[in-house]
């Protein structure tokens, strides 16, 4: 069903650009590892944002020039990063202070599963024999304000992510907003999983065929 | 005088006793305090519970430690990474215990062992495998699940710089868990970068206060743990 038709929809650069747009001026920002990380190319100009990363440092920058990183200026993902003018650094303690504390705005995470009510799954398929490893995930969507999800719509494997219930170990319940995926843009809300915006080519049918769990289409309602 | 300066990484890790538990700053290789790790290896002692954000990668550092088997019990919040060999192989053989813990449980729990309180609620691991079984308890209508302080035995710390006192700065991302760490264990053991006469830190810049450090050893270059596992370095070489 997937094949021919998934050429339309957004790529992943577009798909971050539409994460990016969402991003206000001022915000605070943590960005999870992988997809998300392409958010903070896309921001438009004329917005500062002010990147958070849980390993100590506020204000992080672009990567550095191939070859002139430096091991001990990392991000998250422990790939070498740069620190912008007024930056700062800190412990991990004052770290998730600033994550469960609520001060920092947005974060933007990859996921495994996100069901209709907002439970999302993004750290361990469950399987036995794999090593468990959560890093700072649960603290990340206990503490942070807003949580946008991006990520394909399908799996490589063709199955639907949005689903009613996740299967695999949750990493929080009820904590994802908005969802950004190469075929749609979906806000979580207590009636249900609401469309925003459909990508190009992309229709409510061939969404639906497409998601495991009910969506609900009122552009009027949805489109702020 | 008060004098916290020791000679060799050997020597500041001597009193490392079998069954210690022992925190070892770091994220990823950033902080992690590879010399006094492979003094340790050295030293021998056994049976250590490691409390620390990752185990390690290539041969090397706390990779190194766990492959001599000196460690039967791991708490951290990420065991794997693109290096990371050791642990997932004696996980999956069932030869070392992982406690896996949030980041920033991990972070806050360390943290309250040094400043005297013995639990806390968090909302982080809420309605999740990691926390099932987990005392909870609501407040404001929200569910917190109840965590634990942990302690340790020896803490080892890496620096950038250091005077005899104990005062400490760090560098850049390599901070981390160091200064939570510091104030954790009955014995803080520091590598420093450098050693400053007193008053060569500006007290208003002090990170960790040297009431939190017990011994600092000065490794003028600390290996670049990155480095030697490109080059499929094994400790002990």
């Amino acid at each position: 069903m997937v094949g021919k038709e998934s050429k339309t929809g957004w790529d992943v650069v577009e798909m971050a650009a539409n994460v990016a747009a969402d991003i206000h001026n001022g915000a605070y920002v943590n960005l999870g590892i992988g997809m998300p990380e392409l958010v903070a190319g896309q921001v438009p100009e004329g917005r500062e944002v002010i990147y958070h990363t849980e390993n100590g440092l506020l204000g992080m920058g672009p990567p550095p020039p191939e070859g002139n990183g430096d091991p001990e200026l990392i991000n998250a993902g422990k790939k070498c990063v740069t620190a912008i003018p007024g930056a700062c650094y800190f412990h991990h303690a004052d770290s998730f202070t600033m994550i469960r504390g609520r001060h920092i705005d947005i974060c933007v995470l990859g996921a495994l599963q996100v069901s209709e009510n907002g439970d999302l799954a993004n750290w361990s398929t469950g399987e036995p024999g794999a090593i468990p490893a959560v890093g700072g995930a649960m603290d990340l969507v206990a503490g942070v304000r807003t949580i946008y999800v991006i990520s394909r719509h399908l799996t490589k494997k063709g199955e639907p992510k949005i689903v009613r219930n996740c299967t695999f170990p949750l990493t929080g319940k009820q904590v994802v907003d908005r969802i950004y995926t190469d075929m749609a843009i979906i806000d979580v809300k207590k009636e249900g999983l609401l469309v925003r915006k459909l990508a190009p080519g992309i229709n409510a049918d061939y969404l639906r065929q497409n998601t495991g769990a009910d969506l609900i289409f009122n552009f009027n309602c949805g489109n702020k | 005088m008060i004098n916290k300066i020791v000679d060799s990484p050997g020597r500041a890790v001597g009193d490392i006793f079998d069954g210690a538990i022992v925190m070892i700053g770091g994220f990823g290789e950033a902080g992690s305090p590879i010399e006094l790790i492979h003094a340790l290896i050295d030293h021998g002692a056994r049976n250590l519970t490691v409390v620390s954000n990752n185990t390690g990668s290539g041969h090397v550092g706390l990779a190194a430690l766990i492959e001599n088997r000196q460690v039967s019990r791991m708490i951290c919040s990420f065991p794997r990474t693109t290096n990371s060999k050791v642990f997932p192989e004696l996980y999956k053989r069932g030869e070392i215990e992982l406690e896996l813990v949030p980041q920033g449980t991990l972070a806050e729990r360390i943290r309250a062992g040094g400043a005297g309180i013995p639990a806390f609620y968090t909302p982080a691991s809420v309605d999740t495998p990691l926390g099932e079984g987990k005392e909870s308890r609501v407040f404001g209508g929200r569910k917190y699940v109840m965590e634990l302080a942990i302690r340790a035995d020896f803490s080892l710390v890496k620096c950038k710089a250091a005077d005899r006192y104990g005062n400490l700065v760090y560098n850049k991302t390599a901070r981390n868990f160091g200064p939570v760490m510091c104030t954790a264990a009955d014995s803080t053991i520091v590598q420093a970068r450098e050693i400053v006469e007193l008053g060569g830190i500006d007290p208003e810049t002090v990170v960790t206060p040297g009431i939190f450090v017990n011994k600092v050893v000065e490794v003028i270059n600390p290996a670049d743990e990155s480095r030697l596992v490109a080059e499929n370095r094994i400790y002990p070489w």
